[in-house]
């Protein structure tokens, strides 16, 4: 039976992250961090990571992680977009996690990075493009040569410019695999891209006959990459209702507080009516999301399940972040309000994983509704 | 009557007289303002001939097929679209004299100080004092938003005279030197990083009683005009077919097979024609303009042209994938004028969400459509027969 409700257990967690959240990621310190040469708070990232335990929520007890699941990850999700707080939870917790948990655990290599990453000891990241949807083709603009070294470029990356450890989808020899490399081995560059999401940042990583470990050969490196990238998909779904939420919430609060023509303007029913409707929309997005959460963590539907928050979800929360500013008027076209934040974070959110024309195409023959 | 054959006569007697290759620019358009080849709709030594508007075109396509330099728009926006033809409507002789030359010919830049931190989509809720002094008024408050204060020798500004009366009856209007004592511009940037709007702070401003527009209390009436021509202006831009924000897609599709998929084919199709229809329903304003009957169309305009900037500029973002996570530069600096289609993808789609907020929000203006278009009932109104001084906020 899917359960599409929180249970105790995760309204605890939920608690304490936004609790951590709202001390220590405080709007104008997350506006004035962006222009900063640290735009990711990594001494926050640890408390999260390591004294929370969030970073190894979905690894098993075995591996050095909680033991719990998606479920509870999602959680984090949702007030990561609640909050837009510049940690690189993304990148290490959700994709390069998710990577090494669906590769062969019982290799000692994979199950001991999997042990820091839950820790939340190290930072890691998956050399994939950010857009890049579940169901694509094994990337090829990384080679493995038969020396055990990598080559080869990928482009905007999440999170790839704090991690210590990038996964690398490469293809070798005998075909696709899953490497790790060390990101401060000679051969690595991680160039910064200018982002539109401040929050959360991609980088271009360069690779040039690096040392690497074969985590995943062909039989299963396919796979697992999908694996992380419909995870990804799926969690994001949670990210995009966070942000949904905070929309909403601060647009509700401003309109009560803002007074023009003598009035809240939150009186004016046209107000009232876009409103009503943001959280029409918030109702669907919190739906579709634990339905998708629940999904990866029994193993059912997922593909439909996943393909449908998606579909759903990017546009509510890109719906929502223009909204806020729409009816926070100039105040909410300014940089000291934090709006932009969650616009620039919704409109890359769009594009991660898969848009969500590309996730009703997927949809399609799901459902048996072909073109 | 000013015929077509009157007005290419006059620019080629322009044109004779101040060849374009060999005259500066500012001589050129100080010769075209005193030919009054300007604004031909304009009275004659005003930089005009008193000419039917719809004619305009004629001289600019000339003008333009010799060669000949132009004013900036993007940088003296404000001054054409709003200052000037409030100026033309309500000022003196030596109001007209002194500043509509130095405005067109780009000498002087305008700016618009009306909105305020608590007083934006309510305009006549503003609080900046003006207080008789002699032959000065002596003005106080805070403005906000103001578009291009940093690159403006002189400002429209509205201010309250009397809070013992309804809002609506306590303001008067005035044309401020930006650069006298007590006015302070700050930058305050915005969601693309960029600070191309500020804060103004106005501490004991002097204003000559001669710069005021229009009578003591009338201020309102007066920015009523300002507010309609601001409209006119943004809503009845011409663009080309396949201009504007769409065309920055368009292209974008058509060089980059590679990105295209079914879906967004069909929703760019879907805002090409919408673009395609505002640019007639803007000429239609433009027309109607020229004939002298503005029509109610133009809050409409304004409306369905924000509508359609950000759909576009969203679509752009969504197609470019890859290359949409990306910005082109952060850097804070206080551009020289608007620029909407200007620098790459993501400053577009942040730019755009502005276009249903400045010169009156998309919300404020369906309201207009509704009550003064439409004639359906207004809300009901606590604000109308209260003193200023007692209204909540
Ligand atoms: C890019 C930009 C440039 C600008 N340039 C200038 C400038 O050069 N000079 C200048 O003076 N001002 C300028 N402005 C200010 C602009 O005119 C105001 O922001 C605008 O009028 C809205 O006022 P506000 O911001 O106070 O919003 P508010 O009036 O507080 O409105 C908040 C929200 O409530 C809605 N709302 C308010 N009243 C009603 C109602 N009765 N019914 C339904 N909805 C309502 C609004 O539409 C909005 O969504 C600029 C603004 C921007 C964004």
């Amino acid at each position: 039976m899917t359960d599409l409700l929180y249970s105790e257990v995760e309204e605890d967690l939920r608690a304490s992250v936004r609790a951590l959240f709202s001390d220590r990621a405080e709007p104008a310190a997350l506006i004035a961090r962006t222009e900063t040469a640290e735009p990711y708070d990594l001494k926050l990232w640890r408390t999260l990571a390591a004294d929370l335990g969030a970073a190894g929520l979905a690894v098993p007890e075995a591996l050095g992680g909680h033991g719990a699941s998606a479920r509870e990850v999602a959680v984090v999700m949702e007030e990561l977009g609640r909050s837009v707080a510049p940690v690189p939870y993304l990148g290490s917790a959700v994709l390069a996690t998710s990577a090494l948990l669906a590769a062969d655990t019982s290799q000692a290599e994979v199950a001991e990075t999997l042990g820091k990453l839950a820790a939340g000891t190290l930072i890691g990241a998956l050399a994939v493009p950010l857009s890049a949807a579940p169901g694509a083709e094994f990337p090829s603009t990384v080679a493995a040569a038969a020396d055990g070294t990598v080559s080869g470029r990928v482009r905007s990356v999440a999170d790839a410019s704090v991690a210590e450890l990038i996964v690398v989808p490469a293809v070798g020899p005998d075909g696709p695999g899953l490497y790790t490399v060390d990101a401060s081995a000679a051969g690595v560059t991680v160039a910064e891209a200018i982002s539109l999401d401040l929050t959360r940042r991609i980088a271009d990583v360069t690779l040039e006959k690096v040392a690497a470990k074969r985590v995943a050969g062909p039989s299963v490196a396919a796979s697992a990459l999908d694996t992380a990238l419909v995870t990804a998909a799926g969690l994001l779904a949670s990210e995009q209702l966070g942000i949904a939420e905070w929309a909403l919430t601060e647009t509700v609060r401003y309109l009560k507080e803002r007074y023009q023509f003598g009035r809240q303007v939150g009186s004016f029913q046209s107000l009232k009516h876009r409103l009503a409707n943001l959280y029409t929309d918030l109702i669907n997005a919190r739906a579709t999301a634990r339905y998708a959460a629940d999904c990866l963590a029994s193993g059912d539907d997922i593909a439909i399940a996943v393909a449908v928050a998606q579909a759903r979800n990017s546009p509510i929360a890109v719906h929502a972040a223009e909204e806020a500013i729409q009816l926070h008027g100039g105040i909410g076209m300014t940089w000291e309000h934090p709006a932009h934040l969650y616009l620039k974070r919704a409109k890359s959110d769009e594009i991660a994983f898969g848009t969500p024309g590309r996730h009703r195409a997927a949809l399609a023959p799901l459902i048996d509704l072909p073109a | 009557m000013t015929t077509v054959d009157d007005l290419k006569r006059r620019v080629a007697d322009l044109l004779a007289a101040y060849p374009p290759e060999s005259t500066p620019r500012q001589d050129f358009l100080d010769a075209r303002f005193d030919a009054g080849l300007a604004w031909i709709h304009f009275p004659e030594g005003l930089g005009g001939l008193s000419a039917p508007r719809s004619l305009q075109s004629v001289v600019d396509k000339e003008l333009a097929a010799a060669g000949a330099p132009d004013n900036d728009k993007r940088r003296i926006g404000i001054g054409l679209g709003m200052a000037a033809p409030t100026i033309l409507a309500f000022g003196t002789p030596e109001q007209h004299q002194r500043f509509l030359r130095p405005l067109w010919t780009e000498r002087e830049v305008w700016c618009q100080l009306f909105s305020e931190p608590g007083a934006g989509s309510d305009l006549a809720a503003l609080g900046t004092r003006a207080v008789r002094d002699g032959d000065d008024w002596v003005v106080t408050g805070q403005k906000v938003w103001t578009s291009g204060a940093h690159k403006s020798q002189w400002a429209i500004l509205v201010t309250r005279t009397d809070p013992d009366v309804p809002k609506h009856r306590g303001m008067t209007y005035f044309l401020c030197d930006m650069t006298a004592p007590g006015v302070e511009v700050r930058p305050l940037r915005q969601i693309t990083g960029e600070a191309e709007f500020n804060e103004v702070f106005l501490s004991e401003v002097r204003i000559p009683d001669a710069h005021r527009l229009g009578a003591v209390g009338e201020g309102w009436k007066v920015a009523q005009t300002t507010l309609m021509n601001e409209r006119v202006a943004i809503g009845g831009t011409e663009f080309p077919r396949d201009g504007g924000m769409v065309g920055v897609v368009a292209e974008t599709w058509r060089e980059r097979p590679e990105l295209r998929t079914s879906e967004l084919h069909d929703r760019l199709l879907k805002l090409w024609v919408e673009g395609e229809s505002l640019r007639l329903v803007s000429s239609r304003l433009r027309q109607q303009l020229a004939a002298g009957a503005p029509g109610p169309e133009g809050s409409a305009v304004k409306v369905a042209f924000s509508e359609l900037n950000q759909a576009a500029s969203g679509l752009e973002i969504e197609l470019l994938g890859d290359e949409g996570l990306r910005y082109d530069d952060w850097t804070m600096r206080r551009p020289d004028g608007v620029n909407f289609l200007g620098r790459e993808a993501g400053y577009r789609y942040l730019r755009a969400k502005g276009n249903s907020i400045e010169g009156g929000t998309s919300e404020i203006l369906r309201n207009i459509i509704a009550e003064r278009v439409l004639g359906l009932p207004s809300e009901p109104r606590i604000d109308k027969d209260v003193a200023w001084k007692d209204l909540p906020r």
